[in-house]
């Protein structure tokens, strides 16, 4: 039978009349937990960020078709040179191979499936922007705008204009930021695009597009769908890529292997996609956890130490303690609970601190030309951390105590009491 | 009449540094009520029996009986419960927990056994305090007391949960004569007035010859 009043009394003398001692080893934890929180929460918070800034806008799928050659060459049609060994110089691909064959069949199959969030159609074209003197190569995108806005987060980067406005301007268009800038121009302007082949067409700029990726922003602009077909001098139907958001991410690869070979099209997923994004904030993870772990094994040794000596001092003490009839557990409880209440209060105390710091941080103006979003630096305030940070405290006090909580159980008082 | 405490044939060897054999077939009796002391020489195993006796010691051959039951062998767990139930032992240096106060030193080993409520463990080592003439000090921090008053504050310590035994090593070797004095009239006192049973390793020709009985030692063993 344990009696917790007593044990926790004698524990708790032992840690005042020890303050410089105890308040030492409690900081030693507050500043390991402290840290750990502040930087787990500024470290993911940065990599949602960043995931945000690539993956947000990334399909889940992305169907295209490859320009690539026939592996089936006609003259292998003909059985009059089945037996025979040809070979072919110098093949090219067929240009009508850059649409989506079948897209609009197929984007109406993908919209009746329940796993799919949407499907929206988009028309990539290379083009020139011309405004005056200047001519600047590019892309122009031909989107269903609304539908766009739905599956990914571009309105957030329609830094002047709206959706709306877009969608209401069949010659409207959303001019990459740093297209506006290269050729000073701002909404209401006009600006010339003009097709490879030749054809010019003029557009009324309705808003202003920044995704804060320069290499994006100073090429690719946006058009409603139908205005780049007509510019292409396409039909309807002339569809380069469907892009695609599912309802659970985690099903994107094995969707997209099952989409190439039913419709015979290209299909990149996410993953395959971002493959180097995983990595980067797998490293940022790592250091994370590198770092609060180092601390958290430093203030552990300072726990260690701490208990070590205390219970050299209490030596008479445990002692006199075993002789009156307490049990070597009772003693080894008694600084148990020494480790575990420095554990605990300064785990409390590291998770207020490192609470502070974040909230510090999160309102840190952090304002860049890149991230039009971002107005101050970015936080995660996952309860998740905050587990793991009291566990990681209790665990790391316990570890600590555990060794000297075990000499001082096997103290032999007759070797105490006798004076050697 | 009951037996408090029995020896039987305990053997003792300290092997480190080498093979010493301390302790030779002692085989003794304790009455219920007795008042016994213990004399021999310096470094004739009279320490090493009595940390036997109070059950810190199992490092040893033979067996020992308390209220007539087997002791020998017990598990540490055991010991300890039976100690603090049991055993009240008194050191030559009056070891006392000094960051606590006079009465929780008292109380500690009431705590511990937790069969009575606090305010009773508290009203109890009063009495224990006023007996021993020490109660008005039950406040002050046990290292601010003198050495005479430590000791007695050991004792009031030893009598809180009424053991079967008062044991005591050299209880009075670090007093002066008046201190000496007043502690020996403690113990006979409890002996004759409460009948407690008492085992007392003395130095003191004095304090030996007004207990009712002396246990001579010479060399580890126990003679007439
Ligand atoms: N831990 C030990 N290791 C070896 N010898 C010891 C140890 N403790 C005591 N002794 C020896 O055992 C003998 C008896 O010691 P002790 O019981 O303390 O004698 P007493 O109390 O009668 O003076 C002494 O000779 C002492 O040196
Ligand atoms: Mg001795």
């Amino acid at each position: 039978m344990t009696n917790w009043s007593i044990i926790l009394n004698i524990a708790k003398t032992h840690l005042l009349t020890k303050m410089k001692s105890t308040v030492t080893a409690t900081l030693g934890v507050t500043f390991g937990i402290g840290a750990y929180i502040t930087m787990a929460g500024f470290m993911t918070g940065l990599n949602d960020l960043l995931d945000g800034l690539t993956l947000n806008r990334t399909p889940h799928i992305r169907l295209y078709n490859e320009i690539e050659p026939s592996l089936k060459q006609p003259i292998s049609l003909y059985t009059d040179f089945e037996d025979t060994f040809n070979v072919i110089n110098s093949i090219k691909p067929k240009k009508s191979q850059e649409k989506i064959h079948n897209a609009l069949p197929i984007l109406d199959y993908l919209k009746t499936n329940n796993a799919i969030k949407g499907a929206t159609p988009q028309l990539q074209a290379q083009i020139f922007y011309l405004s005056g003197s200047i001519e600047l190569g590019g892309i122009l995108v031909g989107v269903d705008i609304i539908e766009e806005t739905r599956l990914s987060n571009i309105n957030d980067y329609i830094i002047e204009g709206t959706p709306e406005a877009l969608r209401n301007n069949s010659n409207g268009i959303l001019l990459g930021a740093g297209l506006a800038d290269k050729m000073s121009l701002s909404v209401g302007d006009r600006v010339q695009v003009s097709t490879v082949a030749g054809d010019i067409f003029p557009l009324k700029i309705v808003g202003i597009y920044q995704s804060g990726l320069a290499e994006i922003d100073n090429v690719q602009s946006y058009v409603n769908l139908k205005t780049a077909q007509s510019i292409l001098g396409q039909p309807e139907n002339f569809i380069t890529d469907i892009n695609m958001r599912l309802f659970n991410i985690e099903a994107a690869p094995e969707m997209a292997r099952q989409l190439e070979s039913q419709f015979n099209v290209k299909a990149i997923d996410i993953n395959e996609a971002n493959a180097q994004f995983e990595t980067g904030s797998n490293i940022r993870n790592l250091i994370t956890y590198a770092v609060s772990i180092t601390l958290l094994i430093v203030a552990g040794f300072g726990i260690y130490n701490i208990l070590n000596m205390l219970i050299y001092e209490k030596m008479k003490d445990i002692a006199i303690l075993k002789a009156t009839g307490f049990s070597g557990r009772d003693v080894a409880l008694i600084f148990m609970s020494q480790a575990m209440i420095i554990g605990l209060l300064g785990g409390l105390l590291g998770l207020l601190v490192g609470f502070g710091l974040s909230v510090l941080i999160d309102n840190t103006p952090f304002v860049t030309e890149a991230l039009p979003t971002i107005k101050t630096y970015p936080i995660n305030y996952s309860p998740l951390f905050y587990a793991i940070g009291i566990g990681f405290a209790l665990l790391s006090t316990f570890v600590a105590g555990y060794l000297p909580a075990n000499k001082a159980k096997n103290i032999d008082p007759v070797r105490i009491i006798r004076g050697t | 009449m009951k037996l408090v405490l029995e020896t039987k044939n305990v053997n003792k060897h300290f092997y480190k540094p080498k093979d010493f054999h301390v302790l030779k077939d002692i085989s003794f009796r304790i009455k219920e009520g007795e008042f016994a002391s213990i004399m021999g020489k310096s470094g004739c195993g009279k320490s090493t029996l009595l940390y036997i006796l109070s059950t810190m010691d199992t490092d040893y051959t033979g067996e020992l009986f308390l209220n007539d039951r087997l002791i020998t062998g017990k598990s540490h767990e055991e010991l300890s419960r039976i100690r603090n139930k049991n055993i009240g032992f008194v050191f030559q240096f009056h070891y006392l927990l000094t960051e606590f106060s006079v009465i929780e030193n008292v109380m500690l080993p009431a705590k511990k056994l937790a069969v009575k409520s606090l305010k009773e463990i508290k009203h109890d080592a009063y009495e224990k305090l006023k007996m021993l003439h020490i109660d008005h000090l039950a406040e002050q921090r046990a290292s601010r007391i003198s050495g005479g008053e430590k000791q007695r504050v050991a004792i009031a310590r030893a009598l809180i949960n009424n053991p079967t035994i008062l044991m005591g090593d050299e209880p009075t070797g670090n007093l002066d004569s008046h201190n000496s004095q007043n502690v020996f009239n403690i113990f006979k006192r409890l002996s004759t007035e409460e009948g407690l049973s008492l085992l007392v390793v003395t130095h003191d020709e004095d304090f030996a010859r007004l207990t009712d009985r002396i246990i001579q030692m010479e060399d580890g063993r126990v003679i007439d």
